[in-house]
This record gives C-alpha cells, structure tokens and sequence, in this order.
C-alpha cells in the first residue's frame, strides 16, 4: 500500500513504541481523586456538588457553563471531601473536586456490558446533545469540547470526516492499543458521527507502524461501506490536524482559519470510542487510557484510569523507581509539558506520563546559529524558526506578524533538528505571546 | 570610432542637465518649510527614541515642542533627558518648563530567593517569557519575579542589575529615566512607573492575587490583604487579595506610617532615593 505524508517540513524521529503490544489494563482504584472542572479549553464547568454528597460513578459534578464547556463527572464512588485549589503540575492552581472512595458503584443509567451495539437510533440533534452532555472533549490533548466541533457553523459545508489515529508521538501507545482492542466500536462511533455530519464516508487515518491495528481495521471496514482506512507515513507531525488535512485531501487550512473552512472535520480516535460509550452504552467521561512509558521506565504500561487520578498513584503503580527520573512529561517527549507536582491529577486531556531520565532530560548547551536552514526544512507550517528567532531578540512585533508566528503549532520540530541546539520552539512561544500580549 | 565616443558624452552630458534642471525645480516646489526651531529641539533631546514621552520618537517629540503653545509646552516632559533638558528648550522657545514630577520604575515583588525559595528545577532557556509559558513561577508564586533579567536585558540605560544574593532586579535611581521598556518587557507586568516624590516613594511590593494563606506558602513577604494600611488612608484598593497603592498617596506624609504597618513586610518606604539630586 503507498503510505501519503503532508507537503511540507516534517521529522523523522525514533517512535520508541515498547507498550505497543501490551494490552490495555484496568488501574486499581485510588483512595482519593482530584477531579478538576476545567478539563477542556472554555469556562471552567459551574459545581454542581456540595462537600459531603455522596457521589457514584457517572454522578455529574459540575455542569457546562456557557456554548464552549463541558460537563464533569464522578470517576469513583465516595463522599465529597473538598472543593480547593491544587497544584496542576505546572504551578497554577486549578479547582478541583476531591472525593474520597468508598466501594465502586456506579450510577445505574450506564451499561457496562461487553455487548456491541450497533444500531444507531436517535436523530442528529439528539447524538449531539448525547455528546455534549456526556462531556466529551478532544482526547488528542487539545480539549476542545466535540459537540462544539461537530456543529458546523451556518454557511459552511463538511465534506470529509477525518477519524486521527496517527499518534505520532514517540512512546504513546494509546490511541493504537485502543484500535486493535476496540477497533469495531470505533467503526460505530465513527458511523454516529456520519449521522450527525451529513456525511457519507469517513477516513480512519494510521501510521504505519501500527501494522496490526491497520490490518484489524481494515479487515473490519470491509463490512462498512464509506469507511476507509489510509496508510500515512510515520513522520512527525502527522498527527497534526492541518498536517494531516494536508495528507488526506491535499487541501491547505489557511492561516488563522479552522479545518471546517475547508470542508474537514477532524476527530481522535479516542474521542470517538468515548462518543460510542456515550451514545450506545450511556457511559459519560470518566476515563481514558493513558500511557505511562519513557527511557526511564522498565515497565511500560497502557492503563484505563479514572479521570482524577493523582499522577503520583498511577506511577506507584507502575513501579516507578522515581530516583533515578529527571523529568516526568505529561502527554508526549515533544509537546507534552514537564510537571513539578505529582499529585497533579489524570484529566480527560492525558495522553501518557513518560518518564526521563537524568541524562535525556538535560538541556544541552546552544552555539551559535550558523544559518543553515534545517529548521525552515523540518517546520511543517513552512515558517522561518530562525528569522523568528532573530525578530524576538530584535523585539520587532511587526517582523513578527510577517513571519507569521502565530501560525506555529509547537511541535517543537525545529528545536529538534537545530544542529546548535537553540531552543527556536522557545523564541516561537515567545513571539506568539509577544504578539498576543497588549 | 571617436565621433561614436563623443556622441555618447554629448547625450550623458544632456541627461545630467536635463536631470538637474527637474531636480532643482522640484526641490523648490516641494520644499517642506520646517521651523529650525525643531532641529535646535532635537539637538538638546537624548536622542534615545524610547518612546517614553508617549511620541514616536526625538524628532516627533522636538516638533510637538516646536509647535506648542506656552500653555501646552506646560504639560510636555522628556523623561530621559529631565528637567534640563525641558529647561534648555523653555529657553530656546522663549517660555517657561512645567513642573514635571521625577519618575522611577519600582519592581511590585520582593519574592527573592530567600523570601521565596525555589521549589522546582528550571531547566529550560534562560529568559522569563519563556519560563512563563511553561510554568507558575520556581517558587510557586504564579505572579512573582521569575529571576531571569528579560528587563535587565531590555533596559537601555543600564539602570537595571541582577542582585546576585537576591536573584531579583534591582533598579539604580540615578539611571533609571522612567522610559517604560521593562514594564513592557517583563511578562508579569511588575514594573510600574511611580513618581518620587520628594526623594521617597512608597508602593505595595507585591502583585500576587491569591489568598493570603496560599501565598504565603510560597513567599514570606506576600500581601494578604489583611487591610491594616488601608485603615491609614481608605484610598488604598484592595482588590483580588491585593492591596495597592495608588500614586496620589503621598510618600513623604505617610510612607513611613505605612511601612511600618504592615505585618508581612510587603510595603515598601524608599527615602533619599536620588542623592544630591
């Protein structure tokens, strides 16, 4: 089969994918969890829970509050404890939930049975207001709550529904664990969201070097008519959702437009299997699975962990020798961010943990740049990481603007292959919140 | 072959007076009638272009001087250059230099390394734009000093010095012209322009808007809003879980009864700010 890759810039990396065939596991429960209310780009979700209610499973603990939110559910089974402010990881405080477990039940409307279900019986505007109210946000990392995403704005057209099962990070094996275990409940969710679209086909993209979920989807698909699986390339970026619309339809989402603008709806594979639990099973968000992998770590592992989850329990678990850790990332090595508090909670955007160790997570010292371009070669929006990085000593906001640093998606590709080893995806950060700023 | 030659001069020769003929002609009829009063003006400005005088730069400054009135001229004040540098032009004009108050940038955060230890290992590049994308702060304060020098860096009068006990900027009065480029720069907004007033100023050295409690934990000397100056003079705001200060306070009068009332040691009483000044 011939693998597609996206048109410009791009990296090739060393995947690192030791969890790849090992099964998904169910964490043991923890004691306490830490459920935040803003787990999502918008408004943090409005409390709806009092210190001292009983919770079970599915309870819903804060409502969306406002069109760009979503809801909040109970993980485990207990009594509220606290409403407080703790740590995220990076420092700043965030509101969380903590509820103190007691058993595991869970509230009753949900079907927790392996049963596959394949009927799709409500209407478009009910799917999507199943969706919003299952509080399900982009589970690539963005959070970008999907009823939102899947309302296409009056005036504009959908035609091609794009299902992101690239995973292009180094370590993550989520997404591709989730494919060949679940693989025929994705296709479902896949079918509901072709109901709520209006569209008729649909691409699971993968990454070629996830072999057996290709080869379980496709087998699959052959019984789905309209859902297509395509090969691309195991190259970094790929995963990006405009690296990726590039790839698929060769369309360009011009700069500061959104994919719809060009006819594409993108989702992550995770995403969809959660809509499938929310619309057949009436299962909500509680959880995701995550990876918990790196150089660091002898044991890699793929867990199904409960939303809220102290950082810190999921590593215990894992048997992490946190001596010899220099860094704890959350999400993927290449844009996921460092953490410096462990009890920092799992939320509905956790990808993986990937643990460093001391000589990985040193920075090196820079040289000089000496111009030679790999980074205009390696970026894949096609900026100039080098001539931003110029712009940003030099403080000129309206070079800047010109160079189109807003524009940058962080993959951090230029950083990677810079052979002075300047920080360039720190001058790009800098000149979009320079820009940003008043 | 010397016909050729000569033919060719003739034809330059007649471009270049036809050239300077239109150039002469054009340089008449376009010529924009400046006041030499603006460039006397703008050889007695700095020359920096900093902006701090809100105007784009020396030379627009130099003709709104130029073109001001006795009563605007009043209101109009160099930062960098200062009162002699206003008097000199008054004098050119003919007019008499409005009475503009001495200004300073001051840092709203004492959370120096002894103050606030560091609670994390920052290893990333050195600049406090870039540490602020990543993270609250070393401390843990999500509004303090990050002890990177992005205004040292930035300051162009070399007012502004990392104290290597402290890890925190230190702005050198004498130098510091109240241009703005750190308030700017600086990525929590710490600086702020004040006016010192006789010799002495008096501000609230903090800027973190937590609950006194949480903030403490990271910083001994952060505001907790406890209201106690607010009770010397009710102007004072408090708002957020931050008290502040505004300038109209005078630091002479009450900088010391301020100073003196706060429990955290977060207000801070400057006196004999300029020496000899």
């Amino acid at each position: 089969m011939k693998t597609k890759t996206f048109s410009i810039g791009g990296i090739h990396i060393s995947k690192h994918k030791s969890s790849a065939q090992i099964p998904v596991e169910e964490l043991a429960l923890p004691d306490i969890v830490h459920i935040p209310v803003k787990q999502h780009i918008g408004t943090p979700a409005k409390i709806k829970v009092k210190i001292g209610d009983k919770v079970k499973v599915g309870t819903l603990l804060a409502e969306a509050d406002g069109i760009i939110s979503a809801n909040v559910f109970s993980s485990i089974s207990g009594e509220v404890k606290k409403i407080e402010e703790i740590n995220d990881g990076k420092g700043w405080l965030v509101t969380v939930i903590t509820i103190e477990r007691e058993g595991d039940e869970f509230e009753p409307y949900m079907d927790l049975s392996d049963d596959l279900m394949t009927d799709i019986s409500d209407d478009k505007e009910a799917l999507r207001q199943v969706i919003r109210s299952a509080g399900i946000v982009g589970m690539g990392g963005a959070g970008f709550p999907t009823a939102v995403k899947t309302s296409i704005p009056e005036g504009k057209k959908a035609d091609t529904l794009i299902i992101n099962g690239i995973e292009c990070e180094p370590y993550l094996t989520a997404d591709s664990r989730l494919m060949e275990e679940k693989a025929e409940q994705i296709i479902i969710g896949v079918r509901i969201l072709n109901k709520i679209l209006g569209i008729q086909n649909a691409i699971i993209a993968i990454d070629e070097n996830k072999p057996r979920a290709i080869a379980k989807l496709t087998q699959i698909t052959k019984r789905y008519v309209g859902v297509n699986v395509r090969v691309c390339k195991s190259i970094y970026p790929q995963g990006g959702e405009k690296q990726l619309i590039n790839t698929i339809t060769e369309r360009e989402v011009p700069s500061g437009m959104l994919p719809i603008d060009v006819g594409c709806v993108v989702q992550n594979v995770a995403t969809v299997y959660a809509i499938y639990e929310a619309v057949q099973k009436h299962i909500p968000l509680f959880r995701r699975i995550l990876t918990v992998s790196g150089d660091m770590n002898d044991n890699p592992r793929n867990y199904l962990v409960r939303v809220g989850t102290p950082i810190s329990f999921v590593l215990k678990q894992n048997k992490v020798d946190m001596e010899k850790v220099g860094k704890v990332i959350i999400g993927g090595p290449m844009m996921g961010q460092t953490i410096a508090a462990l009890d920092a909670p799992v939320t509905k955007m956790t990808s993986g943990i990937i643990l460093l160790s001391k000589e990985t997570s040193d920075k090196p010292e820079s040289t000089s740049c000496i111009r030679c371009g790999k980074c205009v070669d390696a970026c894949p929006m096609g900026l100039m990481p080098l001539n931003i990085r110029q712009a940003v000593n030099e403080n000129n906001k309206e070079e800047l603007r010109l160079l189109h640093v807003q524009d940058c998606v962080q993959c951090g590709s230029c950083s990677f292959v810079c052979p002075a080893k300047i920080p360039l995806l720190d001058f790009c950060k800098i000149g979009k919140f320079e820009l940003s700023r008043k | 072959m010397v016909s050729a030659i000569l033919f060719n001069i003739l034809i330059l020769s007649g471009l270049a007076v036809l050239a300077a003929i239109v150039l002469y002609w054009a340089s008449q009829k376009f010529a924009v009638q400046e006041s030499p009063l603006v460039g006397q003006i703008y050889e007695i400005l700095p020359h920096a272009n900093c902006g701090a005088c809100g105007r784009a730069g020396c030379q627009d400054f130099a003709s709104i001087c130029a073109n001001a009135s006795a009563e605007e001229f009043q209101n109009l004040n160099c930062p960098v250059g200062g009162r002699k540098v206003m008097e000199k032009i008054a004098t050119l004009k003919g007019v008499q230099a409005g009475e503009a108050e001495r200004k300073c940038a001051v840092l709203r955060c004492n959370g120096s390394c002894q103050n606030a230890p560091d609670k994390v290992v920052y290893t990333g590049m050195k600049s406090c734009r870039a540490a602020h994308s990543v993270m609250s702060g070393r401390s843990g304060c999500p509004n303090g000093c990050l002890r990177m020098g992005d205004c040292v860096q930035v300051c162009q009068y070399g007012a502004l010095s990392l104290d290597k006990e402290t890890g925190l900027p230190v702005v050198d009065y004498k130098k510091c012209t109240s241009c703005g480029a750190c308030v700017k720069r600086c990525p929590r907004g710490l600086f702020e322009i004040r006016p010192i007033q006789e010799n002495m100023q008096v501000y609230v050295a903090c800027r973190n808007q937590q609950k006194g409690a949480v903030a403490r934990k990271n910083c001994k000397v952060a505001c907790i809003a406890c209201g106690k100056c607010r009770q010397i003079n009710d102007t004072i705001s408090i708002e957020n879980n931050l008290s502040y200060i505004p300038p109209s306070i005078s630091a002479p009068e009450e900088g010391e009864k301020l100073a003196a009332s706060c429990p955290v040691k977060a207000i801070h009483f400057r006196q004999n700010m300029i020496e000899g000044d």
